[in-house]
């Protein structure tokens, strides 16, 4: 009994969504945003980024510990669910049954995107507007980013929801009520931040 | 007996025992007005013959108080889980398919062993230490405001259902299900049931408890009693994190 840390663990899972990664994810969409505004401010925005003290430390600590522990936890509790969403077609359990199927289609597109960003920039590949530009040139790979974008939205505001749940913030069926109304407004806003941010490398 | 010659047609899912392999059998029974599922597999037992018109042997089923408070008779009907008494021939579509629950290991045609979930009222001390080696005289008062929603709670009736539609409570997993949840916030909320209310809390913040759940909400959707799962599980989300910052910090 005393050895058993489930509740710690899945605890660390649920918040870590929100901190770091959410908190991550509101400075990444940011940064991209001002690609809108034109290749000289978002190369102005990315070298900022890129000229942060303790980059790396920061990067390993905040971003790629956090999101491997929550996406291959979050692998293991979605192997736990035995999906029955054809037999029990109810609004919350389309949710559920999303939260799962974008969480692993989400890990899958950050994997590709480390992969054509990070892992070329580690080689000496600048990280600027035309390395974005001349990724989504390529329709299949604009194509990845928009489902990209929406998984990770959808993933993050239904999670935002759920959150609440799950911390004992939202009880009864009024506060439910208002955190399924606040997850719906981040998912519209994140992906009209998100889908403007990636239209903006489109020439 | 029949009153116009129409007849009720039953599609069972059977099994003859817990490691035999499952079919499906079907039965015409002769219709009544007001009919439930229970008077249908009497019918069955009646006249145990199948649609071919051959002899079988009569369909098993469970049930006991026939007015929707015992939960032994939970079967799936039409592929939903419901109580068999509570759900009248009337309101179905036929033909109407009967089997056993999924969740639940099938013991015999529509039995099924129901056993681990009264293993999981166990383990979360769903009952009231009352007694001690003398009189403990009579305990606090629960106050009316609380009683109303408490007693909403104590409808729980361990059929069953919360565990079948919940994707969460299968093989692969440790959840010891919905209903245990709320049969904790229940306890705690009880005057004296309140004072072993941390070790309630303590026997759901291990593997398999409370954070097992998914937020599917399929729970509350099933249930025949109406209960507010959802919600009693959120309820024991805040408890079970006050507790935790409680056991770390101060206790």
């Amino acid at each position: 009994m005393k050895s058993d840390r489930t509740f710690f663990w899945r605890k660390l899972h649920s918040i870590s969504g929100l901190i770091p990664i959410g908190v991550f994810l509101f400075v990444h969409f940011a940064i991209n945003y001002t690609a809108f505004y034109g290749a000289e401010t978002y190369n102005q925005a990315a070298a900022m980024m890129g000229s942060l003290p303790f980059r790396y430390a920061m990067e390993i600590g905040i971003i790629f510990i956090p999101l491997l522990f929550h996406g291959i936890y979050g692998i293991y509790i979605a192997r736990e669910a035995k999906n029955n969403i054809s037999a029990y077609k109810y609004e919350k359990n389309w949710y559920f049954y999303f939260q799962r199927v974008s969480g692993i289609l989400v890990f899958l597109f950050l994997v590709w995107h480390v992969g054509t960003t990070r892992i070329p920039a580690a080689f000496g590949a600048e990280v600027n507007f035309d390395m974005v530009a001349s990724l989504v040139a390529n329709p299949v790979y604009l194509f990845f980013y928009i489902v990209g974008i929406l998984m990770t939205t959808y993933h993050f505001s239904n999670g935002f929801r759920t959150m609440l749940i799950t911390w004992g913030i939202t009880v009864n069926r009024k506060s439910q009520n208002f955190g399924k109304v606040i997850g719906v407004i981040l998912f519209i806003v994140l992906s009209g931040i998100g889908l403007t941010a990636i239209f903006a490398f489109v020439s | 007996m029949t009153t116009n010659g129409k007849l009720v047609h039953l599609k069972i899912r059977r099994q003859d025992g817990p490691s035999s392999d499952s079919y499906v059998e079907e039965f015409e029974v002769p219709y009544r007005p007001s009919m439930n599922i229970i008077s249908a597999l009497m019918e069955i037992r009646k006249n145990p013959v199948n649609k071919d018109g051959k002899e079988t042997s009569p369909v098993q089923w469970e049930s006991v108080c026939l007015e929707e408070v015992c939960g032994a008779c939970s079967i799936l009907v039409n592929g939903k889980p419901r109580q068999a008494c509570s759900t009248l021939i009337d309101s179905l579509e036929q033909p109407i398919h009967l089997a056993p629950l999924k969740t639940f290991s099938c013991e015999r045609d529509l039995i099924v062993n129901r056993k681990q979930m009264f293993d999981a009222l166990m383990k979360v001390k769903a009952w009231i230490d009352i007694d001690g080696t003398h009189d403990l005289g009579p305990g606090p008062r629960l106050a009316e405001e609380d009683r109303q929603w408490a007693y909403e709670l104590s409808k729980c009736m361990t059929c069953g259902l919360c565990f079948e539609a919940c994707p969460n409570v299968n093989d692969r997993s440790t959840f010891i299900g919905p209903a245990p949840l709320s049969q904790v916030r229940l306890f705690n909320t009880h005057p004296t049931g309140k004072m072993q209310a941390s070790k309630r809390l303590e026997s759901i913040m291990i593997e398999g408890g409370i954070t097992s759940c998914g937020n599917s909400g399929n729970c509350a959707e099933v249930c025949p009693k109406e209960i507010p799962l959802t919600h009693s599980i959120a309820a024991m989300n805040k408890s079970t994190t006050a507790y935790s910052f409680k056991r770390f910090f101060v206790k």
